[in-house]
C-alpha cells in the first residue's frame, strides 16, 4: 500500500477553511422557477439548440446538440417550457452575456425516457458518441469534453489512469463530500474509464487532509474486482493540479507543450467519474452537480444543484449575511469574480465563495517588483514569474512565450507570495488572451491575402478570356465575309475584309436608325407634322452629306 | 606549374557549376524583404496608404519609396513592428492617410440594395456575394473592413458596423488600473 511519492517544485500552504462546509450533509437545492442554461459550458464549440421557444421539454432531454468533435450536448435540468433562447448573463468575469436556453419549470420534474447503457457490449467509438450526447465534461474546472479524453487514439494507449481527488484549493469541499458519500459510484465510473482507455495502473490521489474521503474510497476500492490504489498525497497547494498530481504519484513530468497522454497518463476528476457512472448505469445526462457554497454565509454547505439554477438562490439557501463584498466562482486562488448573482450554476461551478472584508481583506496597493524571486520559488510550473510579469506588462509577448508563458497553470501561487502584492496572474491571463487574439488576427490576415491574390488572378484570367473570345469572334466574322467574294472568284485581302466588316456594321446601324419610327405623332396638328417632315428631310440630307463629304457640288443645294 | 593551374581551373569550373546550379535550385521567389513587410501589414487591402493594396505598399517600403507610417488599420503597433523589422525608429502614424478606427465589417441594407453589383466589383477580397438584380450580402467573416464598397454604391445602402465585443472575442484587459503605482 505504501507507494513512493514524489515532490513537485514550489507550491504554497494557504489556510484550508475546509471544515466550514463539511460539517453539514449534502442538500438537494430546490427546483427553481426558471433555469437558464448556457450553451457554452465546456471547452470547444458551444452546443447548438435543438428545441424551439414554446416547446415543452422533459428533464434530461437534449436541448442543444454537440457541434463538432470537441463539444458536448446540453440538457434540460428539469421539465418545463422553453421560454427564451437568447443572450443572458453567464458566469464569466467579463460580465458579457452569452447564448442561453431559458426553461420555465413546471414543478413536475418529469424525466425523459432513459435507460442504462450496456457499455461493455458497445463499440468504443459509439460509446464515446453516447457520452458526448449525454453532455459529459470534466467537472474539475477545465470542463473539457470527456468523450475526447476517453479516446486513447489509434496508436497511443494509456497505461496509467489517475483519478484526481486532490481538491487542493482552500474552501472547496464538493469533491471531498462526493468521495465520502458516493465512493462506490465514483469507482463504477473508473471501471468504465478503464474499459475505454485500457489502463492497467489505476491510482486515486487524495490529499491527506481528507481522512474520511480516503477511508470511504479505500473501502469501496477493496470491493472491486480490479486493482485501484487509493493514495494519500501530502496537502500542498496546487497538489490537485493535474500535472502536479501526476508528478506526485508517478514522478513523471509532462513536458512543456505536451499532453499527459503523450507520456501515457490520463487524469480525471472524481466528479467526472461519478457523472460518468450516472450516465452509463442510469442513462442520466449531466444535469446537476455538487456545489460548495461557503465563505461569508450562515450555513456553509454542499448542495446538489441543477445546472441553470441562479447562484443567488443558493446563497439565500445557505443564509446570506450583511457585509458581503463579492462572490467568487471557484476558490480564493483560482476563482473568478462574478459580475452578477443572477448568473446560473454551470458544469464548471464547483464552489460559490462569498467574500467579506474580514475573510478577504482587500489587498494593499501593488508596489514595484523588487526581484526577490519568491514567486519563482513558489511556482509549481518551474517558471520565472517575475520575468513573465515584466514581459507581459511591457507587451513583449514574444519573450513571454519564450519564457513558457503557456506552461503557467494560473494557480496563483506567485501572486499569493509576492511581497509587493502584484496581481501577477492577471498579467499572465492578459498576455495569453492578447497572444490568442493576435493569432486570430494573423489567420484572418492570411485569409484576406489569399482571397485578394485569388481575386487578382481571377481578374487577370477573365481579361484574358474576354480578349480571346473577341478575337475568336472577329475571326469567324472575317471568314464568313471572305467566303462571299471568294465564291465570286475574286481574291480578297485582309484589309478589304475589314472594310467589308465595317460597311456591314454601318448598314446594320443605318437600318436600325430608319427602323426607329417617330413616336407620339398621332395627335399632332398638320403644321407640326409638316415641321417634323421638314426636319426629317434635313436629317436625311445631312446623313447623305456625311456619307459623301468629298463631292463639292452637293455642298450648296 | 601546369598541374597546379589545371587543378585551380578545374576547381573553378566545379565551384562555378555548383553555384550556378544552386542559384537556380534555391532561387528565392520575389522580394524577400517585401514579403516580410507584407506579412506584418493587416491585409485590409483598403488602399489608405496610397497604394492599390497591401502588397504594393510592402514593395514600395522595401524599395524605400514609401514611409512605414501610412497604414491606419495596422495602427501604431504595425508601425512599431515595421520599424523593428527595418531597423529604423518608429514614428507616429501619418494623419494624412487616416486614423485607426475600431474594427468593423460592412453591412448591406437588403431592403435598399438594387443589385447593381458595383460593390462586388469593388471588394478586394471577394467578400460580397450576389448577382445582377439580386440583393447582395456581405460575408462578414471575410470582410476586412476596408470600406472600398461604400463609395460605388449608388443608393448608399452599405454601412460599416463595428464588431461588438462578445464572449468569444473578449480579451483580458491590461491590469493597469491596479498597477497605477508601479513604475
Ligand atoms: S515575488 Fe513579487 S516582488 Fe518578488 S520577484 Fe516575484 S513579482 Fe517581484
Ligand atoms: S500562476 Fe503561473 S507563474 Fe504563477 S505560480 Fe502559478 S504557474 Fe507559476
Amino acid at each position: 500500500m505504501s507507494r513512493e511519492l514524489f515532490k513537485f517544485k514550489g507550491g504554497v500552504h494557504p489556510p484550508e477553511h475546509k471544515t466550514e462546509s463539511t460539517s453539514r450533509p449534502i442538500h438537494a437545492a430546490p427546483l427553481p422557477k426558471k433555469l437558464v442554461i448556457p450553451l457554452r459550458q465546456h471547452i470547444g464549440n458551444p452546443a447548438k439548440p435543438v428545441v424551439e421557444i414554446g416547446e415543452r421539454v422533459l428533464k434530461g432531454q437534449m436541448i442543444a446538440a454537440a457541434d463538432g468533435y470537441i463539444s458536448t450536448a446540453i440538457h434540460a435540468s428539469s421539465s418545463g417550457t422553453v421560454v427564451a433562447i437568447d443572450l443572458q448573463p453567464v458566469p464569466h468575469i467579463s460580465g458579457l452575456p452569452d447564448l442561453c436556453i431559458t426553461i420555465e419549470t413546471d414543478g413536475r420534474d418529469e424525466w425523459v425516457a432513459h435507460a442504462p447503457l450496456d457499455y461493455q457490449a458497445m463499440e468504443p467509438s459509439q460509446l464515446r458518441m453516447q457520452l458526448r450526447d449525454l453532455g459529459l465534461a470534466g467537472l474539475g474546472g477545465a470542463v473539457f469534453p470527456s468523450a475526447v479524453k476517453l479516446d486513447p487514439g489509434a496508436s497511443r494507449d494509456c497505461p496509467t489512469l489517475i483519478i484526481n481527488g486532490g481538491e487542493c484549493e482552500p474552501w472547496i469541499t464538493c469533491d471531498d463530500m462526493l468521495m465520502r458519500h458516493h465512493a462506490d459510484e465514483i469507482l463504477q465510473g473508473v471501471a468504465i474509464m478503464r474499459h475505454l482507455l485500457g489502463s492497467t495502473d489505476i491510482l486515486v490521489g487524495i490529499e491527506d487532509n481528507k481522512p474520511e474521503a480516503l477511508d470511504s474510497m479505500r473501502s469501496a476500492a477493496a470491493k472491486l474486482d480490479f486493482a485501484v490504489e487509493v493514495v494519500a498525497v501530502p496537502a500542498r497547494y496546487p497538489g490537485g493540479g493535474a500535472k502536479q498530481m501526476i508528478e506526485t504519484l508517478t514522478g513523471k513530468q509532462v513536458p512543456s507543450g505536451k499532453l499527459s497522454t503523450d507520456i501515457g497518463i490520463q487524469v480525471f476528476n472524481v466528479g467526472t467519474s461519478y457523472a460518468l457512472a450516472r450516465a452509463i448505469h442510469h442513462g442520466e445526462p449531466l444535469i446537476s452537480r455538487l456545489v460548495t457554497v461557503t465563505g461569508h454565509v450562515l450555513r456553509p454547505q454542499n448542495f446538489e444543484v441543477l445546472i441553470g439554477t441562479p447562484m443567488h438562490t443558493l446563497i439565500t439557501l445557505a443564509g446570506d449575511r450583511d457585509g458581503t463584498t463579492g462572490v467568487l466562482m471557484g476558490g480564493p486562488m483560482m476563482g473568478v469574480p462574478m459580475p452578477d448573482l443572477d448568473v446560473p450554476v454551470v458544469k464548471a461551478t464547483n464552489c460559490i465563495l462569498v467574500k467579506s472584508k474580514e475573510l478577504f481583506p482587500p489587498l494593499p496597493k501593488a508596489l514595484p517588483c523588487i526581484r526577490c524571486t519568491r514567486c519563482a520559488d513558489a511556482c509549481p510550473a518551474e517558471l520565472q514569474p517575475q520575468e513573465l510579469f515584466r514581459f507581459a506588462k511591457a507587451g513583449d509577448f514574444g519573450r513571454a512565450q519564450e519564457y513558457h508563458l503557456f506552461d503557467c497553470i494560473e494557480c496563483g501561487c506567485c501572486s499569493y507570495v509576492c511581497p509587493s502584492h502584484i496581481p501577477l496572474v492577471d498579467f499572465y491571463r492578459y498576455a495569453k488572451s492578447e497572444i490568442w487574439a493576435r493569432e486570430k488576427d494573423k489567420r484572418a490576415a492570411d485569409l484576406a491575402r489569399e482571397r485578394h491574390e485569388f481575386r487578382q488572378f481571377r481578374q487577370e484570367r477573365e481579361k484574358k478570356e474576354k480578349a480571346e473570345k473577341l478575337a475568336a469572334k472577329a475571326q469567324t466574322k472575317r471568314a464568313e465575309l471572305a467566303a462571299v467574294p471568294a465564291a465570286e472568284g475574286a481574291a480578297v485581302s485582309d484589309a478589304d475584309a475589314k472594310k467589308a466588316l465595317i460597311a456591314a456594321a454601318l448598314a446594320r446601324a443605318q437600318a436600325k436608325k430608319s427602323d426607329a419610327a417617330p413616336k407620339n405623332v398621332d395627335q399632332l396638328t398638320p403644321v407640326q407634322l409638316h415641321q417634323i417632315e421638314e426636319i426629317e428631310a434635313r436629317r436625311t440630307k445631312i446623313r447623305e452629306l456625311a456619307r459623301k463629304p468629298l463631292e463639292p457640288e452637293e455642298k450648296n443645294p | 606549374m601546369l598541374a597546379a593551374i589545371g587543378v585551380m581551373a578545374l576547381l573553378a569550373v566545379a565551384i562555378g557549376l555548383v553555384l550556378g546550379w544552386s542559384a537556380i535550385r534555391f532561387k528565392v521567389e520575389g522580394n524577400p524583404l517585401a514579403e516580410k513587410i507584407d506579412a506584418i501589414l493587416p491585409q485590409t487591402q483598403c488602399g489608405q496608404c496610397g497604394f492599390p493594396g497591401c502588397r504594393p505598399y510592402a514593395e514600395a517600403i522595401a524599395k524605400g519609396e514609401a514611409d512605414i507610417n501610412q497604414c491606419p488599420p495596422g495602427g501604431e503597433e504595425g508601425v512599431k513592428k515595421l520599424a523593428e523589422l527595418l531597423g529604423v525608429e518608429p514614428k507616429p502614424l501619418d494623419e494624412a492617410h487616416g486614423t485607426p478606427k475600431p474594427k468593423s465589417v460592412a453591412f448591406i441594407d437588403e431592403q435598399t440594395c438594387i443589385g447593381c453589383t458595383l460593390c462586388i466589383q469593388a471588394c478586394p477580397v471577394d467578400a460580397i456575394s450576389g448577382a445582377a438584380k439580386q440583393m447582395h450580402t456581405i460575408i462578414a467573416a471575410e470582410c476586412t473592413g476596408c470600406e472600398l464598397c461604400l463609395p460605388p454604391c449608388p443608393v448608399d445602402c452599405i454601412s460599416m458596423v463595428p464588431i461588438a465585443e462578445d464572449l468569444p472575442h473578449w480579451k483580458w484587459k491590461h491590469p493597469v488600473v491596479m498597477m497605477k503605482r508601479v513604475a
